[in-house]
């Protein structure tokens, strides 16, 4: 780890000036990914501004009777937050998909949006990396791309975006809150994150001298009719090959409002309106939510090695949707597919 | 991104209480918190492990909540409450976590064990496991390369119908 600088700041406009005072300067919460990418060299900040103490933790209703969550809530107090286990449990459930309880109760939900890819040549300084090392090439493309990205490719960057939390925020309409020198913005959490194109050393549309305040929800939960199925190499506590995020408003078995969303194979959790839209007025059958994966999956490509999460991807759509339609959600302990 | 174009910072004098006791230490901004415990204070039980996160072996209890203490900076926790495996016991008796790793045989070589029963009793104040299923899912982040894992889950399950 380099040798840092460490501010404590005393409030948000404090935390902004002392990040807009030092470009290289960078904010830390829980820490989980960042320090984790300083030990590894691929984090070198001159400063650390620590904003664990601010207060920003409430969850507090809003106006419109949807919920407004600070953005220091910590993963697990959200997960486990009543609002959140009753209202929107798909939120629930995709945020106990992701790490460890003991990473969970230190990751913030700021940080959640901030993490960066876990690509194992981002994090190889030995490595050609366009995102750590801008212009130096990509060693994906041509080299071990088994957990690499099938959407929104480009020829410089092929990483996916490591989040769980964010693909049911996406799925769920969630907005972003930042606020800067200039005064505060919302952004939708599906424009929150971008794709690589040819700059793929920046992931967000967060902008320097900005913070990230709150997450916002809608009022809709989609509560009865939802799943968060995650597809990995092993049981618990890894990285998605393929998540899928689905929520179902039925009538009968016919679909009103349909929510879908892909984690682990872009550089932002995936969603398709037209996909979405397909299924509205449909019949609630495995068809239907077919056509729909083929929609939502328009334009994948592999590359040497993951070839098989296109499948996969279509799989675990159709299977997402029964459960949600089904009102069988899958269970993050209880490991069997249903 | 150089750090040669600014100056080492002072070390920053961090207020932490642990295991009951306060201390003040002397630490520059990037000790984290596995290395105070260790190389400040002598308290070898918290276990270096993968030192990224991974394997939980330095797994302690902030405030009662496990968090890994390789990834956490100690001058974070300035005036926090720290809870290490040294700590568990009290007035010589074992931790009930500690009692049923000893009766269920729940370890081999022993190196993840501090950080297993830290976790096991963060898991056990959470109040959120119910089954074996739930043992073992919240119990993900503690890795055990011996493969005790059965009589780990054994051991919790004792330990959570006498709490």
């Amino acid at each position: 780890m380099n040798n840092f600088q460490y501010s404590r700041a005393s409030n948000v406009a404090d935390a902004i000036q002392l990040l807009a005072a030092d470009p290289d300067a960078k904010l830390i919460a829980g820490g989980t990914n960042l320090i984790d990418l300083m030990k590894e060299n691929v984090e070198r900040p001159s400063r650390l501004v620590d904003i664990s103490r601010l207060p920003l933790r409430d969850i507090e209703q809003t106006a419109d009777g949807g919920l407004r969550i600070g953005a220091l809530v910590p993963n697990s107090d959200l997960a486990y937050h009543p609002q959140i286990e009753q209202r929107y449990p798909l939120l629930a459930s995709a945020i106990l998909a992701g790490a460890s309880a003991q990473l969970r109760n230190m990751a913030s939900v700021g940080g959640n949006l901030m993490q960066r890819t876990r690509c194992a040549y981002f994090y190889d300084t030995a490595t050609p990396c366009n995102k750590r090392s801008p212009g130096t090439g990509c060693s994906a493309i041509d080299g071990l791309n088994r957990n690499h990205a099938i959407l929104g490719t480009s020829s410089s960057c092929i990483a996916t975006n490591p989040s769980d939390m964010s693909v049911a925020l996406a799925a769920l309409d969630a907005r972003v809150h930042i606020a800067s020198r200039s005064g505060e913005r919302a952004v939708a959490l599906i424009d929150f994150h971008r794709l690589p194109g040819d700059r793929p050393h920046i992931d967000t549309n967060l902008g320097s001298g900005e913070i990230i305040t709150a997450i916002e929800l809608p009022p809709r939960g989609f509560a009865q009719n939802y799943s968060y199925l995650k597809i990995r190499d092993r049981l618990s506590y890894a990285f998605a090959l393929v998540a899928v995020a689905a929520a179902l408003d039925l009538e009968g078995n016919v679909i009103g409002e349909a929510r879908l969303t892909l984690g682990g194979v872009a550089h932002k959790p995936w969603r398709s309106l037209e996909a979405e839209a397909a299924l509205r007025g449909q019949a609630a059958t495995p068809d239907h939510f077919g056509r729909a994966a083929d929609l939502l999956l328009q334009g994948a490509a592999a590359r040497a090695h993951n070839g098989f999460k296109i499948e996969l991807a279509r799989r675990a759509v159709v299977r997402t949707l029964m459960q949600a339609a089904r009102a069988t959600p899958q269970s993050q302990a209880h490991k069997k597919i249903a | 991104m150089g750090d040669a174009t600014h100056d080492i910072p002072e070390r920053t004098p961090v207020h932490v209480i642990v295991n009951g006791v306060s201390h003040t230490l002397d630490l520059a901004p990037w000790t984290t918190l596995l290395d105070a415990l260790r190389d400040h204070l002598a308290l070898t039980g918290t276990k270096k492990g993968c030192d990224h996160g991974q394997c939980g072996a330095c797994t302690v209890l902030i405030e009662g909540r496990r968090v890994n203490s390789c990834l956490t900076l100690a001058v974070m926790t300035d005036g926090a409450e720290v809870t290490t495996i040294e700590g568990l016991a009290k007035d010589g008796t074992l931790h009930p976590v500690q009692q049923a790793f000893i009766d269920h045989d729940a370890f081999q070589c022993g190196y993840c064990t501090p950080g297993q029963i830290c976790s096991a009793a963060g898991l056990l104040a959470e109040g959120r496991a119910r089954d074996a299923d739930e043992i073992r899912e919240l119990m993900s982040g503690n890795l055990c390369r011996c493969g005790a894992y059965p009589n780990i889950v054994a051991a919790i399950q004792q330990a959570m119908s006498r709490s």
